[in-house]
């Protein structure tokens, strides 16, 4: 009996992704739990394991191939001796979706109002049949009217990839027909090279390419936007003194040296914060229309530059870990940011973020929020500086930090004591002992 | 002292500004409205619920003089045009004391005057009331909301004197039914007066310019009416025009050009209905970005006028002309006034139209030639009340449905209806069309036995060839 293995949904939010590498290839036999091909999706990549045990018949989808819809089939498992179908197997038995691996887990209750409710079971048993337009959107239901479906469906449009402007964001008529007349529904066209005009010739130049974007890159981008178009942001900047910090780090490494220990200053601020986030819950908040969400658990996002681009793994419960642990925790979730292997549950949720660019020399910057977290700290490089002490003018080691802020949860006045309390952390470090 | 300065101030309180104010209100607006006349409006004063009051009384007189079709017995039937107007006038107080109610209800300040525009200060709008002894209010208020409504519009030459040709107001209020009643205008106007005053026994001539009565419907709806009129006794002038009206001590002679010929029709009285005109004047628009275009202003999708912090709504921002699309319309401009995101226009095609006749007439949406029009293939169904269980029981089979459906997607693009209490079922049809719904959601839809409604179910069935009953 041959089985379809589909496209994996790998988060809530995943609508399609992109099959990166397949570890086999037709032919190969396969048993439950092996790894058979590799899928990046909206952040990450993941690997996926086979359910079933068989050979694989056919790959139905190639290596490289983006926007591939979840739940359509990507390849075909056979038993040994079967003959292999040419195309999908019939849809009569429910065919199995390989299970990613790890399973996406909810997240910690006190965020859950921000975040899309998981789907109990794995994703839909079946491949949605083609001419079906609403597909489901991460196992849900969505939300048309039934000409909206109609047309969409005559028209080839996926209802999954389109905005609804309805009630409660039903899609109706005129979604779709403004989907259809923007195409913005439909698989980008092909890069067309633009002509270039003769007289360029008078000025060789390089070739203009046309780079397509990655999974990671558009996500970056509408949330990016969607931060700076809808997040009302505030700017606060403070220059905080680091020599007493310093000296505590050298302290703590020189203590840890034999455990191995290296503490950053980074670590350092990142403990800062939240301890200072613990003292104010209302910075460690989000909004939404109808109430403020004060998270119950410190958790704190840090922005890791990888060659994929941004993303931004989380030190969990980070007031309750020791420096030494954040640290080590910190080494971590950092390597496997860039090597694209973080697990869902590491980089989704948080409810502040830290971006520090002081090892590029940046001294003072302005973060984008990174929603629906109300605040972020942006951490410019500690440098010696003049400064005026008692009249007199000496030398300190200083680090300017800006937070930007959400301000329909957090006022000037609130993000200016908050950042009241980091200074007390940073320049007294000993305080995050107490 | 009493307050002056508000968040919105509505000038006019028909059905679109009374209805603005309150949602205004809901959200939290410090709101006033400012009245002329009577709280309501034309609508609850003179226009809709006070003629209905007239056709019940019309409709009732009429099943009394039919009584024994239905096995009873009525003798000396007969009526008096006072008690019936009174009748008609006590309804219309007992909802103006209603809307009095939910203006305190609803914490809302009601000043009695002429409102209008009178320039900018501080960043608010300054409104100028006057009442009736030229007494003057000096009001702000950060938004203001035009909903002043319309009058009746009148041909040069045949204004309405108020004794022998009559507007709509003096008709609502006969001291008698005249014997001979000349109709201009077969509009929902002209048509619900032609009946009324038919059913009371008034030789009635009905004069329309276009080629066909209730030229707004359908023209399968427009037949049947016609047909079902002159069943009753009323005279129906097609592509005719009233040149010229001579007034006479009791009676009004006019001179009616049809196919070239002109005759002359000699009647007790005339009732004017030929369209409406909004009231724009004396409201302080000149010198304001308001424009004024063939007697309504200029609004864009959310009644924004263009003159900052300045909202029109209703009759005065032109057709249709009903007071269900004035109230939707102030719902909207006081929820964009308030930044209520996901909002939508009003979708005009999905604004029911009623006429109260005898049959009633209503719909919604595309007429099938507009359907063509526009460019659909459509599918058309029809359905007559003839096959319908519950109005034969009535006693009321005369009667049509029709639905027009686009034949590639399945969208109801219209509705149709003549016939007993269509207008109470044509909401059925602008839900299905505010939903979006197809021909297969109408069809898997059960419609109860025995009603009246059943009759929509099978006229959908028809468009598709799946008809039951016929």
């Amino acid at each position: 009996m041959a089985i379809n293995i589909l496209m994996p949904a790998l988060s809530p939010t995943m609508t399609e992704g992109k099959l990166a590498k397949w570890h086999v290839k037709e032919g190969d036999k396969v048993s439950s739990g092996q790894v058979i091909c590799e899928i990046e999706t909206d952040k990450a990549t993941m690997e996926v394991e086979a359910v079933d045990e068989g050979i694989v018949g056919r790959i139905l989808v190639a290596e490289g191939t983006e926007a591939v819809k979840v739940n359509a089939p990507i390849a075909i498992l056979v038993e040994e001796g079967e003959a292999v179908p040419a195309g999908p197997a019939p849809q009569a038995t429910p065919a199995q979706p390989p299970a990613a691996a790890p399973p996406p887990t909810p997240p910690a209750s006190a965020q859950a109002p921000v975040a899309a409710p998981v789907p109990s079971a794995a994703p839909a048993a079946k491949p949605a049949p083609p001419k079906a337009a609403p597909a489901a959107r991460d196992g849900q239901r969505i939300f048309a009217s039934p000409l909206a479906k109609r047309i969409a469906a005559e028209a080839g449009l996926d209802l999954a990839r389109i905005d609804g402007s309805g009630p409660h964001g039903r899609i109706v008529k005129a979604d779709v027909e403004a989907a259809r007349k923007g195409g913005t529904a439909r698989a980008a066209p092909p890069a067309a090279p633009g002509e270039r005009p003769a007289a360029a010739a008078a000025f060789p130049a390089g070739e203009t390419r046309k780079i397509p974007h990655t999974s990671v890159r558009k996500v970056i981008a509408r949330r990016m936007l969607e931060s700076k178009q809808q997040v009302p942001h505030i700017y606060l900047t403070v220059d905080y003194e680091i020599d007493a910090l310093l000296a505590a780090r050298q302290a703590i490494n020189a203590v840890g040296e034999k455990s191995k220990i290296k503490v950053s200053v980074n670590d350092m601020v990142i403990k800062a914060c939240a301890q200072a986030l613990r003292d104010h819950p209302d910075v460690n908040a989000s909004w939404t229309e109808t109430d403020m969400i004060q998270y119950g658990t410190v958790d704190v996002s840090v922005a890791v530059a990888t060659d994929r681009g941004l993303i931004t793994p989380i030190v969990r419960n980070a007031d309750l870990k020791g420096i030494g642990r954040i640290a080590s925790e910190m080494k971590d979730l950092a390597a496997r940011a860039r090597e694209g292997k973080l697990k869902l549950e590491e980089f989704q949720g948080g409810g502040f973020t830290i971006s520090n660019m002081g090892m590029y020399g940046i001294k003072d910057f302005a973060a984008v929020i990174n929603p629906p977290q109300a605040a972020i700290l942006a951490v410019g490089a500690g440098e010696q500086r003049v400064v005026v002490r008692d009249g007199q003018m000496v030398i300190r080691t200083i680090m300017s930090c800006t937070l930007s802020a959400d301000h329909r949860v957090v006022d000037g006045a609130v993000g200016a004591q908050f950042l009241q309390t980091l200074r007390g952390y940073i320049e007294q470090p000993a305080a995050m002992l107490l | 002292m009493a307050e002056t300065s508000f968040d919105l101030i509505v000038i006019g309180t028909g059905p679109g500004g009374y209805v603005a104010a309150i949602r205004a209100a809901q959200l939290g607006m410090k709101t006033a409205v400012v009245e002329r006349d009577h709280l309501g409006g034309i609508c609850l004063n003179w226009g809709c619920i006070p003629t209905k009051a007239l056709l019940r009384s019309a409709e009732v007189f009429h099943l009394m003089k039919h009584a024994d079709s239905f096995g009873l017995s009525a003798k000396d039937v007969g009526f008096d045009a006072k008690k019936v107007v009174e009748r008609s006038r006590k309804v219309a107080g007992q909802l103006n004391a209603g809307v009095k109610h939910l203006m305190r209800k609803n914490k809302i300040t009601v000043f009695e005057g002429a409102g209008r525009l009178d320039g900018v200060a501080g960043g608010l709008r300054k409104v100028a009331v006057t009442d009736k002894d030229k007494k003057a209010t000096a009001l702000t208020a950060k938004n203001v909301i035009l909903a002043t409504g319309a009058r009746a519009r009148e041909l040069p030459g045949m204004e309405a004197d108020g004794k022998l040709v009559w507007t709509y107001k003096e008709a609502m209020v006969p001291p008698s039914i005249p014997k001979s009643l000349l109709v201009i205008g077969s509009g929902a106007i002209g048509i619900e007066f032609a009946s009324f005053f038919r059913t009371f026994g008034s030789e009635v001539t009905v004069v329309e310019v276009l080629d066909r009565i209730l030229p707004v419907e359908d023209e399968d709806i427009s037949a049947f009416a016609r047909k079902a009129f002159e069943k009753q006794g009323m005279k129906l002038m097609t592509s005719a025009t009233v040149k010229a009206l001579k007034k006479g001590t009791n009676s009004v002679t006019a001179a009616i050009e049809a196919g070239g010929k002109t005759q002359e029709l000699t009647v007790e009285r005339v009732i004017s209905a030929v369209g409406i005109v909004g009231n724009v004047e004396n409201l302080g628009l000149e010198g304001t970005k308001v424009k004024v275009e063939r007697s309504h202003v200029v609004i864009d999708q959310w009644g924004f006028t263009g003159e900052p912090n300045v909202y029109a709504i209703g009759d005065l921002c032109g057709p249709p002309w009903l007071a269900h699309k004035a109230s939707h319309e102030g719902v909207i401009a006081v929820e964009h006034i308030a930044g209520l995101k996901n909002l939508h226009p009003l979708d005009v095609s999905n604004v029911p139209g009623c006429t109260y006749c005898t049959p009633q007439v209503a719909s919604v949406g595309l007429t099938e030639k507009a359907a063509k029009e526009k460019g659909h293939q459509v599918k058309v169904g029809r359905f007559p009340f003839i096959g319908n269980g519950k109005a034969i029981a009535l006693g009321e089979p005369d009667g049509l449905v029709k639905t027009v459906f686009d034949a590639r997607t399945g969208e109801l693009l219209g509705a149709h209806m003549i016939g007993p209490e269509v207008t109470e079922l044509i909401q059925g049809y602008g839900i299905a069309r505010t939903l979006e719904t197809t021909e297969a959601e109408l069809m898997h839809a059960v419609f109860p036995h025995p009603t009246l409604s059943e009759a929509m179910h099978e006229a959908v069935l028809d468009a598709y060839g799946r008809v039951i009953h016929i």
